[in-house]
């Protein structure tokens, strides 16, 4: 983990890449703690729609709220969404990728099938058809990005998983007659961590941006709590009058999008076995 | 004899800085019109490198060549410094002056275009022919190259092809445009022993019709005694001994010529074996095969299999402890797939499989072929080496650590190894962790399978040493699987000749080396590569490998054997 | 020949699939079954009145019953009544369908013919000063939501230009090409944004794959003029991965056609989704849906198709 992290820093786009989810990470947690300048949810009715100023960095919107604390809170919020789907879709999908490569035959038919059905939506309209039924907030969002992306793990996983199983490490393990579990962790999990660890950044580029859509389509983080995406479809009307209302929340949607694809990109760099063998 | 090349004191260098990266270090040697030059040494050693320098295709994997001069004379009679030109002279002697094969066919010819169009693509290039032109070119080259049946292959596509025939197809194309010289990058070494025989005839064949001059690279020196004017090896960039081939080969002036020499396992017709087989003494013996049969279902056609490949065919043998019994074969005739049975890897379809009462829980143990492959590479040394006892039951004590210390000395590697991780090793260390891990479980049995295809000449010879060591240290028995008969002879007492699945010949290991009976294993000891036998000229023979699949519910006739000596049976052939 | 066999006999099944998950979906709604098709209408019914629809819709019958019906329903083409439009929900679907298709191929044809003449170049300049810059646009490109796109278009558009786009109505393309295509321009570049971005780092990727792969390695030495080389003997090879991966994002964009209607106020099928759900119409999301969802099914077989046509290794077997 540790030599991830150092190679990822050494290479140009790794380490803008995981600036940006530090200064993001940093911001959710400041939201969390409350150490925003002015409190997110306090209407100063005397300063609505003030331009960005010393007092109020990103300026006021209608209501008389402070963008900037307002960002953060909803950075806190795509934060924590963006990271909870993704570790119940990692979980999830590399159990199921991962058994049904080792397993095969019958069980790998019918769970690569029912996968299919869950990739056989737009991913869109599978998160709208489950608030559809769940109604829309918070935890939807969660379930909602997670449901849509385990499939995408489980192929992800399975493709490799399947290689592995016929290399000749594994081959000697099964001479040795070591256990199924032994193999699956230390020999085949081990050595998916690679590929994973790419997907894994690339998932949460792609949570975000999924959750700033539902969020903007009033769909995924209920008001009053702040969301990117609730702000940036608020700003719609006032664009003309107060333009830094839409600016903020869209590059802050834009940049914390692509720290994650900047490092995922990195981490695919970093890990191909293809510059690995220039190297060597 | 006009001078056609002349390269004085190459270097070539990759990466952002090529001359603090220099991978060829000074190398100058001339060819005249109509010689071959063999470029002999292992990897890392920059003859490739040297080669593609030539018609500059380094210049697009990253090399740049930071001094030197190679003078080619065109047919025109004018001299080019290649090391100069620009990128549009270049194009010019690139396939017309200069052509070129590579080692893997498979990966070489464009997977999406038909044979037929990338060779009438060569003749569009060299000579400008087209349409019908172009197409009776074609047919004419295939025919030069000994395809059967042309007409048709024109339309296939290379994975439609086996190994030799896509070789053929990469020479056709070269021959195209008629060049002066042909430059072949280890063109033999992905290809089974019978059909590298039959490339290198075409080669020497074509050679004498045409008259072109040939550089062959390869890092198996007896494989261009038959074939070089004129050798040059090369170490670690630089050219250490270059001369007449008779003289280099007879009397090398350069140590690591000699020692390239002595590693490169001779063969000499059953005459090196080992002499110290235990099959006289009655012993019970540790394994003992009867009849094994492992078929693949292929192609289902509404849940009814097509068919099945039948991969082994009916094998019987037994090993004797401290005895080496080799199979010998080529891709395809069912070794590895009879090994892996032997390991429970694959199921057998029928047959017995007795191992005797040894001391061990698992008394047959396996080193695989490829180093790389078959240690996991997140693992340490010490998880890798633990592993096969742990999976029995050990504990992570102290008698393991010594067990692993003594077995790590055994094998000669250091202590300290334990801490590090596979990808620190070379390809020869980590082939001897995977001897070390074999012997983990005290096994009675270990099956090498190609154990030291991947391994350089020099390592080759002294992991094969450590085998035979180890053997009689600790009265191993030793299933060989290999395709080289070279190595074959220095480790084996006995061997077994397979040939599409089936065990043609079997016997005591000088008897079927000094007298072979069978047809094919005649042919497989007429085309290992000797320098003893280096004035011999290649035969062209075109015998395929037949196919392996039958209709299902196929029995093959009972094998019918002849005695040819006291350990030496032959399975009678059958009439064609 | 298999694969094709193969793929030819999955899709019904997981059609199957497909209306089992959308059926059990719209049963899962909180509430019971008569308030989903009726909305709030529902309240005014007297117990006898329910009790008579129950039997009617076939409510009081076992799930897979139910099931069953609605499927022999479906194939029917009957698909329920909106409660909003108070229409059948096929003839609906049927009006909306022609501009999100229209929208969503102009959007594949700016994105290819953008994405993929940008990759080759940037690979073909590889490390070169115009391959960083292609690299960093198409990087933006893709981290930028197509809403963004769409809210930064109009901005700009407005602001700049004093032009607001035609929103609210759409012009069948039969009727005026130029119309039509005019209309749903600026919707379509933003629609097509990310995925132009995506196609052109894919196609980018592939291409410097395929160059540094041995056949080109054996062009080079025939000889073969540098632009033969990439266009004749590499990009045939890199379309493969091209179109697969193109195929698979196609899907975002049939998602992503409900946010960029809802932006430009278009009456298309992802709006009517959204709407419907917004509005609790339940048949009409089924529908809807299911609709969406076979479409995407059918693009992903011809996509799984194309690649076999690519691909002789697929399309013939060994000798």
């Amino acid at each position: 983990m540790g030599k991830m992290l150092s190679s990822l820093f050494r290479h140009p786009s790794g380490r803008i890449g995981l600036v940006i989810i530090g200064f993001y990470l940093l911001a959710a947690i400041l939201g969390t703690l409350g150490l925003t300048p002015h409190d997110p949810l306090k209407l100063f009715a005397i300063d609505r729609l003030k331009a960005p100023s010393g007092t109020y960095w990103f300026g006021t919107d209608l209501l008389g709220r402070d963008a900037f604390s307002r960002l953060m809170v909803g950075i806190r919020q795509s934060m924590l969404i963006a990271f909870a789907s993704v570790a119940i879709a990692t979980i999830a999908g590399t159990i199921i990728g991962l058994l049904s490569a080792w397993w095969g035959g019958l069980w790998d038919g019918i769970f690569m099938r029912v996968m299919d059905v869950l990739l056989a939506f737009p991913a869109i309209l599978l998160a709208l058809l489950i608030i559809a039924i769940v109604g829309p907030g918070t935890m939807t969002s969660v379930a909602a990005i997670a449901i849509v992306y385990t499939p995408i793990f489980a192929r992800v996983v399975r493709g490799p998983a399947l290689s592995l199983k016929q290399r000749d490490f594994v081959d000697a393990a099964r001479t040795f007659g070591s256990s199924q579990g032994y193999v699956l962790t230390r020999h085949l999990l081990l050595n998916l961590v690679a590929p994973l660890a790419v997907q894994v950044t690339l998932a949460l580029a792609w949570a975000l941006l999924t959750e700033a859509g539902l969020s903007f389509l009033g769909l995924g983080t209920q008001p009053p709590t702040p969301s990117l995406g609730l702000m940036l479809a608020e700003s719609r009307n006032l664009m003309t009058h107060a333009p830094w209302l839409m600016i903020f929340p869209a590059v802050t949607i834009m940049l914390g999008i692509l720290g994650f694809n900047l490092t995922g990109d990195a981490l695919r760099d970093i890990l191909d076995p293809r510059t690995q063998r220039r190297e060597a | 004899m006009t001078g056609l090349l002349s390269v004085k004191d190459l270097r070539v260098g990759f990466g952002q800085d090529p001359r603090a990266n220099e991978v060829v270090k000074g190398v100058s040697f001339d060819l005249a019109a109509g010689e071959t030059l063999a470029i002999v040494g292992e990897s890392g050693s920059g003859k490739s490198v040297s080669a593609l320098s030539i018609n500059r295709l380094v210049d697009f994997g990253g090399g740049r060549i930071t001094h030197g001069a190679i003078h080619l004379t065109r047919s025109d009679g004018t001299v080019l410094d290649v090391a100069k030109a620009d990128e549009k002279t270049l194009l010019g002697i690139r396939g017309r002056d200069v052509g070129m094969i590579f080692q893997e066919p498979m990966t070489s010819l464009n997977p999406v275009h038909t044979v037929g169009a990338q060779i009438e693509e060569a003749f569009r290039l060299s000579k400008g022919l087209t349409g019908a032109q172009a197409h009776k070119a074609t047919l004419d080259v295939l025919g030069r190259v000994r395809i059967p049946d042309a007409q048709s292959r024109l339309g296939y596509y290379p994975h439609q092809l086996s190994g030799g025939m896509r070789q053929r197809i990469m020479i056709a194309m070269a021959l195209a445009a008629s060049p002066r010289l042909l430059i072949a990058d280890e063109p033999t070494t992905a290809l089974d022993v019978t059909v590298q025989a039959q490339i290198m005839a075409l080669l020497a064949e074509l050679r004498e019709e045409t008259g072109m001059a040939m550089i062959f690279i390869t890092h198996d020196i007896g494989l261009v005694a038959g074939i070089a004017d004129r050798i040059m090896v090369m170490q670690n960039g630089v050219a250490v001994e270059q001369g007449e081939a008779d003289a280099v080969l007879d009397s090398p002036q350069h140590d690591y010529t000699k020692h390239l020499l002595r590693a490169v396992p001779h063969f000499t017709a059953g005459k090196a074996v080992r002499n110290d087989g235990r099959r006289a003494e009655p012993h019970e013996p540790i394994v003992k095969v009867d009849d094994l049969v492992v078929r693949f279902p292929v192609g289902k056609a509404w849940f009814k299999p097509k068919g099945a490949i039948h991969a082994v065919d009916g094998v019987s043998f037994d090993l004797v402890p401290g005895e080496t019994l080799a199979i010998v074969g080529e891709s395809g005739c069912g070794k590895s797939t009879t090994a892996r049975a032997l390991l429970g890897l694959n199921s057998k379809t029928r047959g017995e499989i007795v191992t005797g009462s040894g001391h061990s829980v698992r008394p047959v143990q396996m080193v695989f072929q490829d180093p790389f492959a078959s240690l996991n590479p997140r693992l340490t040394v010490e998880a890798l080496l633990a592993e096969p006892a742990i999976a029995n039951g050990q504990r992570r004590d102290d008698t393991l650590r010594a067990r692993m210390a003594f077995l790590l000395d055994r094998v000669g590697l250091p202590q300290d190894a334990l801490t590090r991780y596979p990808h620190q090793f070379s390809g020869g260390q980590r082939q001897r962790l995977c001897i070390a891990r074999a012997l983990m479980l005290n096994p009675d049995v270990v099956v090498l399978d190609e154990a030291v295809s991947a391994l350089d000449v020099s390592v080759q010879a002294k992991v094969l040493e450590l085998l035979v060591d180890l053997q009689q240290e600790f009265g191993l028995a030793y299933l060989f699987i290999s395709h080289d008969m070279a190595v074959v002879e220095r480790i084996a007492h006995r061997i077994a000749v397979m040939f599409a699945g089936q065990i043609v010949e079997m016997g005591e290991a000088r008897a079927v080396l000094s007298d072979p009976q069978h047809a094919y294993t005649k042919r497989l000891i007429a085309a290992v590569p000797a320098i003893v036998r280096r004035k011999q000229r290649f035969a062209v023979d075109m015998t395929q490998v037949p196919s392996l699949v039958r209709p299902p519910g196929f029995e093959p006739p009972p094998a019918q054997w002849r005695e040819a000596g006291q350990d030496h049976r032959v399975r009678i052939e059958d009439t064609p | 020949m298999s694969y094709v066999v193969q793929r030819l006999l999955t899709f019904p099944l997981i059609l199957l699939g497909v209306s089992i998950l959308v059926f059990v979906a719209i049963r899962l709604v909180p509430g019971d079954a008569i308030t989903a098709m009726l909305g709030t209408e529902a309240g005014l019914l007297t117990p006898v009145q329910r009790e008579a629809l129950a039997a009617y819709f076939g409510i009081d019958q076992p799930i897979w019953a139910q099931y069953l019906r609605w499927l022999t329903g479906l194939f029917q083409g009957d698909l329920g009544i909106s409660s909003i439009y108070g229409k059948p929900v096929l003839s609906v679907i049927l009006e909306r369908f022609p501009l999100t298709l229209q929208l969503s191929l102009m959007s594949m044809v700016i994105a290819l013919s953008i994405g993929v003449p940008l990759g080759v170049l940037a690979a073909s300049r590889n490390e070169r000063p115009s391959d960083l810059v292609v690299r960093v646009l198409a990087m933006l490109g893709q981290s930028t939501p197509n809403f963004v796109v769409g809210i930064l278009i109009i901005y700009v558009l407005s602001v700049f230009f004093g032009f607001v786009p035609a929103m609210g109505t759409f012009t069948p393309l039969f009727a005026d090409p130029l119309a039509s295509i005019a209309q749903l321009i600026f919707p379509a570049i933003t629609l097509g944004f990310a995925f132009a971005a995506s196609v052109t780092r894919i196609s980018r990727s592939a291409m410097l794959d395929v160059l540094s792969d041995d056949y080109v390695r054996t062009a080079r030495s025939k000889g073969a003029t540098p632009m033969s080389v990439i266009w004749h003997h590499a990009l045939p090879n890199a379309l493969i991965p091209v179109v697969t991966l193109s195929g698979v994002e196609f899907g975002y964009l049939l998602g992503g056609a409900v946010i960029v209607e809802q932006i430009f106020a278009l009456p298309g099928l992802g709006r009517l989704v959204l709407d419907a759900i917004t509005q609790r119409d339940y048949a009409l999301v089924q529908g809807t849906v299911l609709f969406i969802a076979f479409n995407f099914l059918v693009v992903n077989l011809l996509v799984d198709l194309a690649y076999v046509a690519l691909d002789p290794r697929i399309r013939i077997g060994r000798r």
